[in-house]
């Protein structure tokens, strides 16, 4: 069976890439185009370490096929950091060690990342609530679920 | 290896084309959140798989004429949810659909998906049967509607002829002094399923239930339109005894598995709790239409 050639944007670039009809997006991300930092946990969509924004909408990358991201706008957690520059997401987790071995961290990043932008004032159940399909079997949530309602506070601040 | 295709066709006789085509190795994909952990698992080998997202009936939720509405087979939950009057005219339905997975699978996941996965513990499916959603599916030998409790056939089956693609649901027009609600009993606070859903849609004249209809989930092999719980409820104003006598109706209507998630017992108790107050959320919500 030939390979699909798919044409997408990732992370604001235009790529390409070849894929297997069956392959997830998960695959193709970590595979032909090399972007690691979503992680493969369940490959189920429970455990949302695959989490990506597929046309600014959160999803899990194994449960979507590598085949639809034709003509599609996909954002990774690599394209969070600026260059150098972290995102203040990714700058709170590491100031308050939201993070332990780092599994799940990428998708908790996207989701989070996610929320603020579509709602920059969360409650804690909220936050809860919205990562509740993001699974951590080290830290606990209470650091990852400080740390995003610290970063939304700096960032409400920063906005004025 | 068995080959594998991927179509994405924009129209919905294309897709009825390939799909037939496929004959029954071939596989619909809405949010695909179903049919691809079925893949992985190895439980659903495809030949075939038709995206359908690229068909602009299947995504699209649109206000009728009458007041009705007519949701797209796929459209994702968080679609739905930012509707800005979807969810004011039926905030049950919308819970339900809202209820299935997590955020990212919500980003997904389609209440045409849910009904054609055939669980008997679908979340929507009680909440569109309350609402007496009519749903449109498209074959080879054409158009039909079918009331939407018609469509399960048993866990995992649907009543869809060979061919046949889930197109839109239509919610009819609601009347003043109508509204919905659905509840669901899991052990855990979320992201879990159902060990009894229940769907209520009501409407109230002067405190008076003038129309109702429930929708019970999880309780049977498919989800089941309880008309003797309805019946319990019209005419009367859902003082306590109309609603034992609902809740009493929805036990008696269960035939449930004894599982993990719940005993046999423990189901047909809780669909009467259910059955309660789903109908006083639903009430409440009326009063204020």
């Amino acid at each position: 069976m030939a390979k699909l050639h798919v044409s997408t944007t990732i992370n604001g670039e235009p790529m390409e890439f070849l894929c297997e009809p069956n392959d997830t997006m998960l695959d193709a991300l970590r595979g032909p185009l090399a972007l690691t930092g979503s992680k493969e946990g369940c490959a189920s969509g429970d455990c949302g370490a695959c989490s990506i924004m597929l046309d600014d909408r959160l999803v899990c990358s194994c449960l979507m096929l590598a085949a639809e991201a034709e003509d599609h706008d996909i954002r990774t957690i690599e394209g969070m950091a600026q260059g150098e520059r972290l995102h203040p997401l990714q700058q709170k987790f590491l100031e308050m060690a939201a993070l332990q071995c780092g599994i799940c961290t990428s998708g908790m990043l996207v989701a989070s990342d996610a929320l603020l932008k579509k709602n920059p004032h969360p409650s804690e159940e909220e936050v809860r609530f919205w990562l509740a399909g993001n699974l951590c079997r080290c830290t606990g949530y209470d650091k990852i679920v400080r740390a995003v309602l610290e970063t939304a506070s700096d960032m409400r601040e920063m906005a004025q | 290896m068995t080959d594998i295709r991927y179509v994405s066709p924009h129209t919905l006789d294309e897709a009825v084309r390939a799909f037939a085509a496929g004959g029954s190795a071939a596989r619909i994909m809405a949010g695909g959140t179903d049919l691809l952990v079925q893949m992985r698992s190895g439980a659903v080998r495809p030949g075939l798989i038709v995206d359908i997202k690229k068909i602009s009936e299947m995504t699209a939720i649109e206000e009728t004429g009458d007041g009705g509405f007519r949701v797209g087979a796929a459209v994702p939950g968080a679609v739905l949810a930012e509707h800005p009057r979807f969810g004011k005219v039926w905030p049950g339905v919308l819970e339900a659909v809202n209820l299935i997975g997590s955020t990212q699978v919500q980003g997904r996941a389609s209440a045409g998906g849910n009904l054609c996965n055939g669980s008997p513990a679908g979340d929507s499916v009680p909440a569109m049967i309350a609402a007496g959603a009519i749903v449109t599916v498209q074959g080879p030998s054409g158009r039909r509607e079918i009331p939407v409790e018609q469509m399960p056939a048993g866990p995992g089956r649907t009543n869809l002829r060979p061919g046949e693609i889930l197109v839109s649901f239509a919610l009819p027009p609601r009347p003043p002094g109508s509204s919905d609600a659905y509840l669901r009993m899991i052990p855990r606070t979320e992201m879990d399923i159902a060990v009894v859903g229940c769907g209520v849609s009501l409407t109230l004249k002067n405190g008076v239930c003038t129309a109702a209809r429930v929708g019970l989930g999880a309780v049977a092999p498919t989800v089941l339109l309880v008309e003797a719980a309805a019946k319990a409820l019209i005419g009367s104003k859902l003082d306590d005894a109309a609603l034992n006598a609902a809740g009493a109706a929805c036990s008696a209507a269960c035939r449930p598995i004894d599982d993990k998630r719940g005993t046999i017992a423990y189901r047909t108790k809780v669909a009467g709790v259910l059955l309660k107050r789903t109908a006083a959320i639903a009430a409440k919500r009326a009063k204020e239409n």
